[in-house]
């Protein structure tokens, strides 16, 4: 396990530079803006520009801009370690930003995945065991909308229904819980709902057709031949094995999160790291873009580390060496 | 066996199956796998259930044994174990007899063991859902009934899961935790067929030396005449969902009164022939279970089909206190073309 | 190599021909590896592991044997669908052992390839007609015109309804799908069928409508079978020649009843015992060899005699011979060799059983 574990990580290592590389390549190589112009702000002289560029070692060959850009990421810079540099846009070190940043979405992430995860496994199991029933038929249809509603859509509603409507809840906006720990509570809600419906949606249905196979595997019969309760069987024997298989991805998609949930963050005006690239894409701010593809990418990658471990608990068929 | 001929009054009963119909509602219609069925079974014999597949041996007894419900099929009849009717049961009371007064091993030993729990915690389990055992005491009676089944180190074993087990020793879990509770009656739905035909022997042995031990009733379900051949005292032939023929062992491989039996008969390579006739298979296909043939259901197949055979189902009927069949030919007819049709290859 | 060189007697009595395959010292390997970029071998299975056969033209040539033995990777073998690992594989007397794909595409028409589960191996999407006709298309051998004549005339052949060219797999039963399955190696007209467990998936009636077909086939066209199943009734039924094969390796050859009345090969005993027959007084009669154990792992296969570790045989001369219960150390350290003894039959067994050791006469 200590050898698989060592192992993995040095991919997940190798993951990041690849994947720094592509945006790099997409970015800088082929720009849509010239960063130097973008930094030497309105109307500047071609001298002025050359200067910034110098300074910014925006002349290097690319290749040598990738690999102190790796330096920096992996060995620090003068603002401290991980050096994720400096924006052209804010004129300020990134870190500080894209820190606090993470920890809004983190919140805004693991409240919906909770949400998630309860609401959908208990209407799949529900539904899975009504197979064919109204339950089934209204959890379904709840499957089917949650799926097909954009979110952008559901945001603005809800905000509208809630806030101006009922007005039973606050705007948009982010109150960190050490302010106000109800205010946060509230802000948050509604981003958290919005945001979990479309994946309880999914976990919903996925839940109900693993559980529906599960059922009609020879080992329920087994369990049932045995003369287990019905409540044994499902809850014991089906749903351990129909729930393996939404752990690994509910790692995937969690993680996917932590890079930002974009129209959440936007619709709900939440200072994320999704806005936080939008933001720095529009304006062909790369230090921040691949600031954020490098937690993104550590994210998804820690995340499925983290379930690929989880799962050799879980499946005692899978041994890692 | 189906007859109400006199019968040693010392047999106990111990199931008798009366009437018993199972029918599937499916999309493309009704699907009739079990029409009308009665068979008895005493106590301590071992039945040979022989059928194709869709001849409705299997759902038969998964029936008996409560896997299949009213919920997925329309049940008729009864099915009386030791004089209650298991069919009028409420489901908590009828768990009590699964895995305690009956169990049931499956073909697929392979899929049939959960893979995410040791092999002693699914004994242990099948254990407490009927005792009041302690978690050591129960584990410890696990570990024994591995050791009764010929796993060798069994408290070793008892910790490792499925995957680790070889075909053949998952077969051997799946009856340690089927006699786990010394029930009354093992129902064995083609134990051996997905086993390689030398650990075959092996388990066939083991079912048989259990059987002594545990003074339990046997059914056998298998596509096997050979299997049947060897382990059973009674053997009962179905096919569509009836039963057509139902003797001692000696009747049917000597003695045989219905067309299907001597057409499987015929139809199965024999390993102790030394000139190699070419085979006798019954032509066509097993008919569907959505539209069974009118009449006798083997009429289409039959190579001594009557005007009658089309209109009339022939009744199982005895022709003496042990050997019944349900063909329309006379048992005169019947014998003179076993003599001499069917024996003369055999 | 001279041991196997003698032709089945021929109905005419004519001199033995050359065989239509030979097999010589044929070894398949597969590495166990670990790793995703940099792999290393940890191991290999020993899946076919020094085989000589030969098959004559117009013989049928049974393969017999227990899961792992090898016998379906040396059917892949023979079609080069798997590379050898070692051993040369001629046929009609050509070494074909390294072809290129481009060279194997003549030989490929002549040898062709039943499987067990016609169900996976036929293309749900297709039409029945279409896939007959596959082979015709693949090699060009018929013009496009005459192509749904020639696949209805196979279909006709194999006993399927010329009229259902245009149906799918899935309205066919078992049988008749391996009737699909027939015709489609039959469409080149091959000289040699490998049958993978054709019957295996079937009910035991419609396994004799196979069967039978499978031989008629034989006689009208002059085909030469290897015929693999782990059922012995149906490889003695089918077969002039039986090799028994354990872990990778043949033990025994012999003709059907010769087989089944004397094995030598105290493996082919046990297999032979513990057939059910279906005859309660014959079985009563039988000899009961019950093998103890599993088959070892072809990974790490026993030394000397493969079969030692579980060889009755091999315990019994032991302990004539004053060895305590264990198998004779001649079987654990030297591998026998391939021995005559009847007449066709050769059997690789230090201590082979004697005449009628297993069926006692009847």
């Amino acid at each position: 396990m200590g050898r698989y574990l060592v192992r993995r990580l040095l991919w997940v290592l190798l993951l990041l530079v690849l994947i720094t590389l592509f945006t790099f390549v997409i970015f800088f190589v082929m720009p849509p803006t010239d960063p130097a112009i973008l930094f030497a702000g309105r109307a500047p002289t071609p001298r002025l520009i050359a200067q910034v560029r110098e300074s910014l070692g925006l002349d290097e060959p690319a290749y040598m801009q990738y690999l102190l850009f790796l330096r920096r990421l992996f060995l620090g810079d003068e603002y401290g370690w991980p050096g994720f540099g400096f924006s052209f846009l804010t004129r300020s070190p990134i870190k500080p930003v894209l820190f606090e940043r993470v920890l809004v979405t983190f919140q805004l992430a693991a409240g919906a995945a909770v949400l998630w995860l309860v609401v959908g496994v208990v209407i799949g199991i529900i539904s899975a065991l009504n197979r064919g029933k109204v339950a089934d038929r209204l959890a379904m249809g709840f499957a089917l909308l949650g799926v097909s509603a954009p979110v952008f859509w559901l945001g603005l509603m809800g905000l509208w229904v809630f806030w101006q409507q009922l007005e039973i809840l606050p705007g948009t906006g982010f109150v960190p819980i050490t302010e106000d720990p109800s205010q946060w509570f509230l802000h948050m809600i509604l981003p958290w709902s919005v945001l979990a419906l479309l994946f309880a949606a999914f976990y919903a249905r996925m839940v109900r057709s693993n559980l529906l196979e599960t059922l009609s595997e020879d080992y329920i019969r087994t369990a049932r031949a045995k003369g287990l309760s019905e409540r044994k069987v499902v809850f014991k024997h089906a749903l351990r094995s129909s729930l393996t298989p939404v752990v690994s991805l509910f790692g995937v998609d969690f993680g996917q999160l932590l890079g930002g949930a974009i129209i959440t963050e936007t619709v709900f005006n939440l200072p994320g790291l999704g806005t936080y690239v939008v933001r720095a894409t529009g304006n062909g701010d790369l230090s921040v873009i691949l600031a954020v593809v490098v937690l993104a990418g550590l994210g998804v990658a820690i995340m499925s580390l983290i379930v690929d471990v989880l799962y050799a608990f879980l499946d005692p068929r899978i041994k890692y060496a | 066996m189906t007859d109400g001929g006199p019968r040693p009054s010392s047999v106990e009963r111990l199931l008798e199956v009366r009437n018993l119909k199972v029918h599937f509602p499916t999309p493309d219609g009704v699907v009739k796998a079990v029409n009308d069925v009665s068979f008895v079974i005493d106590a301590g014999e071992t039945l040979g259930v022989v059928g194709e597949s869709g001849s409705g041996k299997s759902v038969t007894f998964l029936t008996v044994m409560g896997l299949v419900t009213s919920k997925q099929a329309r049940i008729e009849g009864e099915i009386l174990f030791r004089g209650q009717d298991l069919l009028r049961l409420p489901a908590e009371e009828l768990r009590h007899f699964r895995g305690k007064r009956m169990g049931m091993v499956f073909q697929d030993a392979m899929t049939s063991l959960h893979p995410f729990y040791t092999v002693g915690e699914q004994i242990v389990e099948a254990i407490r859902a009927h005792e009041r055992a302690g978690k050591k005491e129960a584990w410890d009676r696990a570990v024994d009934m591995l050791d009764l089944v010929g796993i060798p180190r069994p408290a070793e074993r008892a910790r490792q899961y499925p995957h680790e087990y070889s075909g053949g020793m998952r077969q051997r879990v799946m009856i340690a935790m089927a006699l786990a509770l010394n029930p009354d009656l093992l129902i064995a739905d083609e134990p051996t067929t997905a086993l390689d035909v030398t650990v075959q022997a092996q388990i066939l042995e083991l079912i048989d030396r259990l059987k002594q031990e545990f003074r339990m009733a046997v059914v056998l379900i298998t596509h096997d005449l050979g299997v049947v051949a060897e382990h059973c005292d009674h053997i009962q032939v179905m096919y569509a969902g009836t039963i057509v023929e139902s003797g001692r062992t000696r009747d049917i491989y000597y003695d045989a009164h219905h067309p299907y039996t001597w057409g499987l008969l015929q139809s199965i390579p024999r390993l102790d022939s030394d000139e190699d006739e070419p085979l006798q298979p019954i032509k066509g296909l097993p008919p569907s279970l959505i539209f069974v043939p009118s009449g006798c259901p083997f009429h289409p197949r039959c190579p001594h089909v009557m005007d009658v055979c089309r209109e009339v189902v022939p009744p199982l009927l005895p022709s003496d206190g042990h050997h019944s069949s349900a063909c329309h030919l006379s048992l005169a007819e019947k014998e003179r073309i076993f003599r001499e049709q069917v024996l003369e290859r055999a | 190599m001279t041991l196997l060189d003698r032709t089945p007697a021929t109905a005419d009595g004519r001199p033995p021909r050359t065989p239509l395959l030979r097999i010589e010292g044929v070894k398949k390997h597969f590495p166990i590896t670990r790793g995703v970029i940099f792999q290393k071998k940890i191991g290999q299975v020993h899946a076919v592991d020094g085989i000589d056969l030969d098959v004559y033209p117009g013989e049928t040539l049974g393969l017999v044997g227990e899961t792992g033995c090898g016998k379906s990777t040396l059917a892949r073998l023979i079609l080069k669908v798997y590379d050898v690992t070692e051993g040369r594989l001629f046929f009609d007397g050509d070494d074909y052992t390294n072809f290129s794909r481009r060279k194997m595409r003549p030989l490929r028409r002549q040898i062709q390839m039943v499987f067990q589960d016609p169900y996976a191996s036929l293309n749900p999407r297709k039409t029945v007609g279409s896939i007959i006709a596959d082979p015709f298309r693949i090699h060009g051998s018929v013009p496009k015109g005459k192509i749904k004549a020639n696949v209805q005339e196979l279909m006709e052949l194999v006993g399927l309804n010329p009229e259902h060219y245009n149906r799918y797999p899935h309205e066919f039963s078992g049988g008749q799908r391996q009737r699909i399955g027939v015709a489609r190696a039959l469409a080149l007209r091959p000289r040699l069928i490998v049958c993978d467990e054709p019957v295996s998936a079937l009910d035991v009636s419609i396994q004799a409508q196979i069967i039978n077909l499978l031989e008629r086939l034989q006689s009208d066209f002059g085909l030469t079978y290897i015929f693999i199943a782990h059922d012995l009734s149906v490889v003695k039924h089918v077969s002039d020649r039986v090799a028994v094969m354990y872990l990778g390796k043949v033990v025994e050859i012999a003709g059907g009843s010769t087989l089944y009345r004397d094995p030598k090969h105290p493996y082919t005993g046990a297999l032979l015992s513990a057939v059910p027959i279906p005859d309660p007084d014959l079985s009563a009669h039988k000899k009961r060899i019950v093998l103890e154990g599993d088959v070892p792992s072809p990974i790490d296969p026993p030394s000397g005699c493969r079969f030692h570790p579980r060889c009755p045989r091999s315990r019994e001369v032991a302990a004539e011979a004053g060895y305590s219960d264990q198998p004779h150390p001649q079987c654990r350290e030297e591998e026998p060799a391939l021995a005559p003894h009847h007449p066709g039959q050769v059997a690789a067994c230090h201590f082979p059983l004697a005449d009628r050791a297993v069926i006692e006469a009847s």
